[in-house]
């Protein structure tokens, strides 16, 4: 066990963890921020996304030893000041079933728009591609996706 | 519907500046006694008026993405004419078993009446208050009004007064006209999206009580294995693991595996806790089962007669007369559920009592397990039902509260037991396997004149039922016995087949598999009667209604009504504007069903480099009354995409006892990249609801399968379909 400082929606918080736990179990289990959601813990199914100094990572990939020299962001810490515009298209499109893998959408989608304001549909396909959704709210994802960049550049 | 008194947990309050939020809260409920206390007062079960005009609402389904949260509250509200916006909603502490498409179609009725009793009951009081006839009173927003005068009053301030009168009786308490309905029918935003986009609903997943600790347990990968003797000592080396012991495995109507358990102070400690233990299994008695020879079963049991469930009119004589006779084999895997929230259920036993929190879709069959396990009265368990990351079938099944029970035992305080997606993947209650063998004949007019049905699969019933009452086809034959084509001769058969690989229901169950092999098979029908497979249909339909009159034979979904069925596929078809012309390598689709609703859904695919592309779906859908327009569409658009990674990808391949798959490399889902447009067209009428959650997943796969047929004239037959099998 050792302590690691990390810095999580702008605070700084100290946790005792062995280094190699991954970033998700931290959050989840040790900081109690349950937003981001344990789906398959090899990388594949996107429902634990966080932003690593804004880029969406999978925080069950992410070591905390490793996680110590970025910013994190997770879903708690999105909307700033209220919600963030890829919350609020979420909310008009009326996005989620279950809900489960939506923190992690949400995270994947808020990153591309901050590096591709205008996306293309081939352009959300690469970057939605590695999160699933059960329910199969796809369709409408992408039509939130495309909301939210009208939103924040008109 | 008798629910307790007493009722919270996750709730959606709408607070007056119109933002939303999900609070997890956790009153007292002790002593449970008082729940337990059954009544049919609305105003105690359903409807709580506070003093400050705030509206709650209770709902006893369970929440897995369906929708329920927001359309039975709908149906309380619209009949006590509520103001929308003061309701919160709350989850029942004693809720109810939640599947088959059922809530809504259950619930209608009964909470329209509930609605309408408080709402004859706030204007009694009004009436009373004012000394003038009730008839001169109307309610609507919370508020009633005296219409002469003018007067109006809060429902709020007439509470008191309403409950010093008699209840109007629910039976005869008039409802409202549904072309009156402001509520229902409308497009209402769902009240727990603003929590789920924000991190703060909460998942079985996400309990956190003081002092939590996690279990994960090693369970044997073979099915009937059990662990022999295990060694704990590096387990118990890693950092943060406090505990590890053995569970037993549970048998019938529980089947948990039992294993080896390692308790930590976090997940992930649990985790390395699990991957440090050493253990001897003894695999049991089907060490060695395969696909491949469960497969060679499945087949050699179509060669049987098979059980005949039905069998009018003289088939073999019928297929004789055929001016066109066909038969086919269609073949289907094992599914699992893979909700995306594994399964889980946090636990805190005390010394008379036992408090759990749980995503599961039977809260009342979780308790009862608990009980039996912990050798308690029901009345000492209670029952927390969590918002559930998913549920199609899976959590309906009491195992991993079972196995959260015998945990308990061991530890003091509150313990969260967690599955693995391995664990979730290889230890589930799957979609049976099936084989399914046609036979159809057609006459010179295109008439189906004919029509067998055998079906050999992997049994659900014959798991679940005792030994002595067991029908084994009673969960697999629906979608089959009766269809709506009504051939004058139709035989249909069912032989089960071994296996232990656990079985349970898979979001719309048998229908998922007769679905497909009926709605394929009739296009292969179409195909040699040379018509056009939408005007095929519609021809036999229309005889099935001139027909109508006639005994038809054994129903398993209720009677059809095949003019509803034909306008549903009419929508699809003039939507997907069937018939237009489509380029090289593209096919459109269609198929049409009475599964949970009356739907047809059209599916148009490009076949490339040897992969298809779902490139489009319209889906027509007349589920008699719609209570909230957009939680339909969001079911049947889900349902759509659950049906295309089950058509495109999914199957549960076992060797060696064992599941192959383990995670979702090699259990694979539709993704963004591979998601078609949607399109979902309703039909608004006002009969009786039925269920929609199950709805849009049956008959996507022969659209699509129909569709790859249109687009290369070649048949797939096997799921999931595999396009490179078709230069063969």
């Amino acid at each position: 066990m050792t302590e690691f400082l990390i810095e999580v929606n702008g605070g700084q918080q100290t946790v005792k963890a062995p280094a190699e736990m991954p970033l998700l179990w931290v959050l989840r289990d040790i900081l109690n921020m349950t937003g981001t959601k344990y789906g398959c813990g090899i990388g594949l199914c996107g429902a634990c996304t966080v932003h690593m100094d804004g880029k969406a990572t999978r925080s069950c990939q992410i070591p905390v030893a490793k996680s110590v020299e970025s910013k994190i962001t997770t879903i708690e810490g999105l909307g700033r000041n209220g919600l963030h515009p890829v919350q609020e298209a979420w909310i008009t499109e009326q996005v989620p079933q279950c809900g489960y893998c939506q923190p992690g959408q949400i995270m994947s989608a808020a990153a591309l728009l901050s590096t591709i304001p205008k996306p293309s549909d081939a352009d959300i396909d690469r970057a939605m591609a590695g999160n699933l959704c059960r329910c199969g709210t796809y369709f409408r994802i992408r039509k939130a996706i495309h909301r939210a960049a009208w939103e924040m550049h008109s | 519907m008798k629910v307790s008194r007493r009722a919270f947990l996750a709730s959606t309050a709408i607070t007056a500046g119109g933002a939303f939020a999900i609070s997890f809260r956790m009153h007292d409920p002790w002593p449970l006694a008082k729940l337990f206390a059954a009544t049919t007062d609305p105003f105690d079960l359903w409807i709580q008026i506070q003093s400050d005009g705030k509206t709650i609402l209770t709902v006893e389904k369970c929440e897995m993405g369906q929708g329920v949260f927001t359309g039975l509250p709908m149906i309380l509200a619209e009949e006590a004419e509520l103001d929308w916006n003061t309701v919160t909603v709350q989850q029942s502490l004693e809720s109810s078993g939640t599947g088959g498409s059922g809530s809504t179609s259950g619930s209608y009725l009964p909470l329209r009446r509930a609605g309408a009793v408080v709402r004859e009951a706030m204007i009694g009081a009004a009436a009373h208050e004012w000394s003038v006839p009730k008839e001169g009173c109307v309610a609507q927003q919370s508020r009633v009004t005296h219409r002469a005068s003018g007067r109006s009053l809060a429902y709020c301030d007439l509470v008191s007064t309403a409950r010093r009168l008699p209840l109007p009786d629910i039976e005869h308490v008039p409802l409202k006209n549904p072309s009156d309905f402001k509520l229902i029918g409308h497009l209402t935003p769902a009240l727990d999206i603003p929590g789920k986009v924000q991190g703060t609903a909460c998942f079985g997943f996400d309990v956190r009580l003081p002092g939590m600790v996690f279990a994960i347990i090693a369970r044997c990968p073979v099915f009937g294995g059990k662990a022999v003797s295990y060694d704990s000592s590096k387990a118990l080396a890693v950092p943060g693991v406090l505990q590890v012991f053995e569970i037993e495995p549970r048998g019938f109507r529980i089947y948990s595996a039992g294993g080896v358990v390692v308790v930590a102070q976090s997940t992930w400690a649990a985790l390395e806790g699990r991957r440090a233990l050493t253990i001897k299994w003894d695999y049991g008695p089907h060490r060695n089962e395969s696909s491949d020879a469960l497969s060679e079963d499945l087949r050699r049991a179509l060669t049987s007669e098979g059980k005949i469930i039905r069998d009018d009119g003289k088939v073999d004589r019928a297929f004789e007369l055929g001016a066109e006779r066909l038969e086919a084999i269609y073949e289907f895997p094992f599914l699992a559920h893979a909700a995306m929230e594994p399964m889980n259920a946090t636990i805190l036993l005390r010394k008379d009592k036992c408090e759990v929190w749980c995503p599961s879709q039977s809260p009342d069959w979780v308790r009862s397990a608990i009980a039996k396990e912990l050798a308690m009265k029901e009345s000492q368990v209670l029952v927390h039902t969590t918002f559930m990351g998913g549920g199609f079938g899976r959590r309906y099944i009491a195992d991993y509260p079972t196995e959260a029970a015998q945990i308990a035992r061991h530890v003091n305080g509150p313990v969260q037991l967690v599955w693995s997606r391995e664990d979730d993947m290889t230890h589930d209650f799957y979609r049976p396997a099936s084989y399914h063998r046609l036979r159809g004949a057609v006459d010179h007019s295109g008439n189906i004149v004919a029509w067998s049905h055998h079906i050999a699969s992997t049994s659900i019933r014959a798991q679940w039922d005792p030994p002595e009452t067991v029908k084994p086809e009673s969960a697999e034959i629906g979608g089959a016995v009766h269809i709506p084509y009504s051939p004058p001769a139709i035989r249909v058969s069912y032989t089960p087949v071994e296996s232990a690989v656990p079985r349970g229901w898979w979001r719309s169950v048998e229908h998922s598999f007769n679905g497909f092999a009926v709605e394929c098979f009739i296009d292969e029908l179409a195909v040699a009667a040379k018509q056009d497979p939408y005007l095929f249909r519609k021809a036999n339909f229309l005889e099935a209604a001139r027909q109508s009159t006639k005994s038809d034979g054994p129903t398993d979904d209720g009677h059809t009504d095949c003019n509803r069925l034909i306008a549903v596929l009419d929508l699809a078809a003039q939507r997907a504007g069937w018939g237009s012309p489509m380029r090289k390598n593209q096919g459109r689709g269609i198929a049409c069903g009475t599964a949970y609703g009356y739907v047809a859904q059209v599916a148009e695919v490009t076949l490339r480099d040897g992969r298809i592309k779902v490139d489009r779906v319209v889906a027509a859908v007349d589920c008699g009354q719609v209570v909230n327009p957009n939680g339909v569409r969001q079911q049947i658009e889900g349902g759509i995409i659950f049906g295309l990674s089950a058509v495109l990808k999914g199957q549960i391949t076992i060797s060696q006892g064992q599941v192959e798959q383990t995670n979702f490399s090699g259990y694979e889902l539709i993704r963004m990249p591979e998601s078609p447009a949607i399109e979902v067209h309703l039909i608004e009428n006002h009969f009786e609801p039925s269920g929609i959650g199950e709805a849009g997943v049956p008959l996507i796969g022969p659209a699509i399968a129909n569709a790859v047929f249109a687009a290369t004239g070649k048949r797939l037959r096997k799921l999931p379909l595999r396009p490179d099998k078709l230069a063969t």
